[in-house]
């Protein structure tokens, strides 16, 4: 089997359509595997008491929210180097998930935050850097949406999309550069973890299931923009008809 | 099991409202986006569909 079969959009859309229940029901199984641990697993912190439970989905969300926007540039960028059709329609793809799980980490940090530090919000580095990702994201999506040549649309936007990929390491060391307010991570490749093992692993268990859903999600939006794109094609014709 | 009960599940020691804030918000915008996903999935279809029945006359 060639792998460069998977770059043309008749294959992959094809490829992809098998795929997707397995992402699915697997993100679906590992969820509640992971709030079990994370509900009846994990013990009380001996410092936040119930109020740390929010980790379990603040923090894979905000692993997501990089992760995305770092796989939707990687998109862009062997886009705008090979045009090649397919990358484009998955940055696409990518960019709305991304803007979800950005939302989702403001938001559970919001929650957090509120009765640690006493805020909803502050002004910190972590929590500005962060609500900039949501708003390369959003503006990510409105350029695409407004730009009708679908050509001119995918290289403007990846091309805006690469231009705000500085913001990611920005976010991840944000703590460790400035004085935030947010705490350093708990995580890294250099040290061992600053937390409990049952709390890691629900954590883990939980940005997995995070990520195979993203994973399923983006394969549906890249399968319809596929279709759409290739509507005058044989074999996407034979597609609409049998539906 | 951290809990006796189901209320003291529920209160979470204080903090419900902040922990079930959270996963309660994350659970509607999944869903959300699901929604949105099969229903532009549909409208895309039928779109296309009926763009191609106009092509073909």
């Amino acid at each position: 089997m060639n792998l460069y079969t998977y770059a043309s959009p008749a294959n992959f859309y094809h490829l992809a359509g098998k795929l997707i229940p397995w992402f699915a029901w697997s993100a679906g199984l590992l969820t509640v595997w992971g709030l079990y641990i994370s509900f009846f697993l994990a013990p009380t912190d001996f410092q936040q008491s119930e109020a740390y439970r929010i980790i379990f989905i603040h923090v894979p969300a905000a692993w997501m929210s990089m992760f995305i926007y770092l796989v939707m540039a990687f998109w862009g960028a062997i886009g705008l180097a090979f045009n090649t059709r397919l990358s484009f329609m998955m940055a696409r793809a990518l960019a709305p998930t991304g803007a979800l799980f950005t939302f989702i980490a403001l938001w559970t940090g919001a929650l957090w935050g509120k009765p640690m530090w006493g805020a909803w919000w502050v002004w910190d580095a972590r929590l500005t850097s962060e609500l900039i990702l949501l708003f390369l994201y959003v503006g990510i999506i409105a350029l695409w949406a407004a730009i009708d040549d679908v050509k001119r649309g995918d290289r403007a936007g990846s091309l805006l999309t690469l231009i705000g990929v500085i913001n990611v390491p920005i976010i991840y060391f944000s703590v460790k550069w400035w004085n935030t307010l947010h705490q350093g991570s708990s995580i890294n490749l250099t040290k061992a973890p600053s937390m409990a093992a049952i709390m890691l692993q629900g954590m883990l268990v939980m940005a997995i299931a995070a990520w195979l859903y993203t994973i399923a999600v983006t394969l549906v939006r890249v399968r319809r923009i596929i279709l759409e794109r290739e509507r005058h094609t044989d074999w996407a014709k034979a597609i609409l008809e049998a539906k | 099991m951290e809990w006796a009960s189901w209320s003291e599940f529920w209160h979470m020691a204080g903090y419900g409202l902040y922990v079930w804030g959270s996963y309660a918000v994350t659970l509607a915008a999944i869903l959300i986006e699901v929604i949105l996903l099969k229903r532009a999935g549909t409208d895309t279809r039928r779109r296309l569909k009926r763009m191609q029945q106009w092509e073909e006359q």
